[in-house]
């Protein structure tokens, strides 16, 4: 596929990994925010043809696993009533809530529909005019313009019976909470590609300032994530902390002004809770006052909620890049795609999942060890061999 | 989730008042809503994010990151002809 394999080539990616071993003359840590950009990373393995200088943590960048858990339980809740049909995104419906998933809610009667787009939603709310019809608004930046999309669209066709669970959240926000807390080790950052396609990267331009932290906004193919790496230890190894921008062939630095306009039309600004991180102020999106009529949480009446999470799940340190997923004790034991205990384990875009697709837990070294081991002893790191199990 | 994937644009049409593109990738064709990449052409190329054309793919930019390869490359050339010992790149199966 034309702008996809390209960016694919073998030989071209040892040509930038050998050039980023050049460049480098000293540790560095580089998170890349985006969850697709970590199961790039993983499934290529991009970490392991690095320079051992180079730390690669994974950010919070994946929807799915910082929705939060009160958002979660009201989507159940709402999903549960008999005349609600409740769309979602495929990925939503295992992520597990404080009792149950969406998964458990279908199976327990609840009419809970997969859907490709929020199109689609509309489409269903127009064939089912005697139902509700709410769409699991869950995303960052990129999925703002379809889902403001779908409110303009469900208005144009007069429809009375379609409802957004808006749970946006927004990434500047998160980048700054990380870059201002006392426990951040990251250096560098490749910034989100298609975020910025939609919204431009002049927002960024004053973290970097200020944090003095390069931020390259990196697309999501190997040969952009080992250019944005490159870009990246080129500005570390010479003291700047600027925007660059790798992905030049989808973003502009304005993004794009129709979508800018139109999420500015619909959504407002508001304070948002990231599940294993908390409240961040003003990082997400709420539907503005015009249209309360296909805001759901003012079209439905949710009890009270008391969320609970599960004790063992570091998904929290995950996101944050403090932890690795196979740092947590219980990753590949009780917790897996099939037994999900947190949100980065079931997105398909969460680093615990893209550690277990690509076969981190199986990670023996040959002093027999496994990862794990190994990672408890950081002296250890150097001595990294590369992986035997490689299918 | 932020997943988008390119794809070429084979015909365009109106629907509910809104531009409406068929895009072509790689061989499988998709409805896809083109509202705001509205200037797009047949045969040029969009990134698409769950059925919404997000931006239109800059060819001239496509081509930067090979010119990057080709001056990297040519560089190698005029140094030493060591090997490197970056490990292959390697495609996991999930």
């Amino acid at each position: 596929m034309k702008y996809l394999d390209e960016y694919r080539d073998r030989e071209a990616a040892r040509t930038l990994a050998s050039a980023i071993g050049q460049t480098v003359t000293r540790p560095w840590t580089i998170m890349e925010v985006c969850g697709g950009q970590t199961h790039t990373i993983v499934k290529y393995g991009i970490d392991e043809i690095l320079p051992p200088e180079i730390e690669l943590v994974h950010g919070p960048g994946c929807p799915v696993c910082v929705t939060s858990l009160e958002m979660l339980d009201r989507a159940h809740e709402i999903a549960s009533h008999s005349d609600v049909i409740f769309c979602s995104f495929g990925d939503m419906l295992r992520v597990p809530g404080s009792r149950r998933d969406l998964l458990e809610v279908k199976s327990h009667g609840g009419d809970v529909r997969i859907v490709y787009s929020p199109l689609d939603a509309v489409d269903i709310a127009a064939a089912n005019r005697d139902r509700r019809v709410v769409f699991f608004a869950v995303g960052f930046e990129t999925t703002a313009p379809p889902n403001a999309m779908a409110v303009h669209l469900a208005k144009r066709r007069k429809l009375t019976n379609f409802s957004l669970l808006v749970s946006h959240v927004l990434v500047p926000p998160v980048m700054r909470a990380l870059l201002a807390s006392p426990n951040n080790r990251v250096q560098g950052f490749l910034g989100p590609g298609h975020v910025c396609a939609v919204m431009g990267y002049a927002e960024y331009e004053s973290l970097a300032a200020q944090f003095h932290t390069p931020i390259v906004i990196t697309g999501f193919e190997p040969l952009d994530m080992l250019e944005g790496v490159l870009w990246t230890i080129r500005q570390l190894e010479s003291g700047r902390g600027e925007v660059e921008n790798q992905y030049a062939r989808a973003v502009r630095r304005e993004g794009n002004p129709n979508s800018k306009h139109l999420i500015e039309d619909v959504f407002e600004i508001c304070d948002r809770k990231w599940r294993g991180l908390g409240m961040i102020a003003q990082s997400g999106h709420r539907l503005r006052d015009e249209y309360r009529d296909y805001d759901a949480d003012r079209v439905f009446e949710t009890s009270h909620i008391e969320a609970q999470e599960p004790s063992i799940c570091i998904s929290g340190q995950v996101l944050q890049g403090l932890k690795k997923p196979h740092d947590c004790p219980a990753f590949g034991q009780q917790c897996t795609p099939q037994t999900p205990l947190g949100a980065t384990m079931v997105s398909s875009e969460g680093a615990c999942a893209a550690y277990f697709a690509y076969g981190r837990h199986l990670l023996t070294r040959r002093n027999g060890t496994t990862d794990a081991e190994q990672n408890a002893h950081p002296g250890n790191k150097r001595l990294m061999v590369p992986l035997d199990v490689r299918r | 989730m932020c997943l988008a994937i390119p794809g070429k644009v084979v015909a365009t049409y109106r629907e509910h008042d809104m531009l409406m593109g068929k895009v072509d990738f790689g061989g499988v064709l998709r409805r896809v809503c083109l509202e705001h990449v509205s200037d797009v052409q047949p045969g040029q190329y969009v990134l698409v994010h769950v059925g919404f054309a997000l931006t239109r793919i800059d060819e001239e930019e496509a081509q930067r990151v090979f010119q990057l390869l080709d001056e990297l490359n040519q560089l190698d050339e005029l140094k030493s002809p060591a090997n490197t010992d970056a490990s292959p790149i390697t495609q996991q199966q999930p």
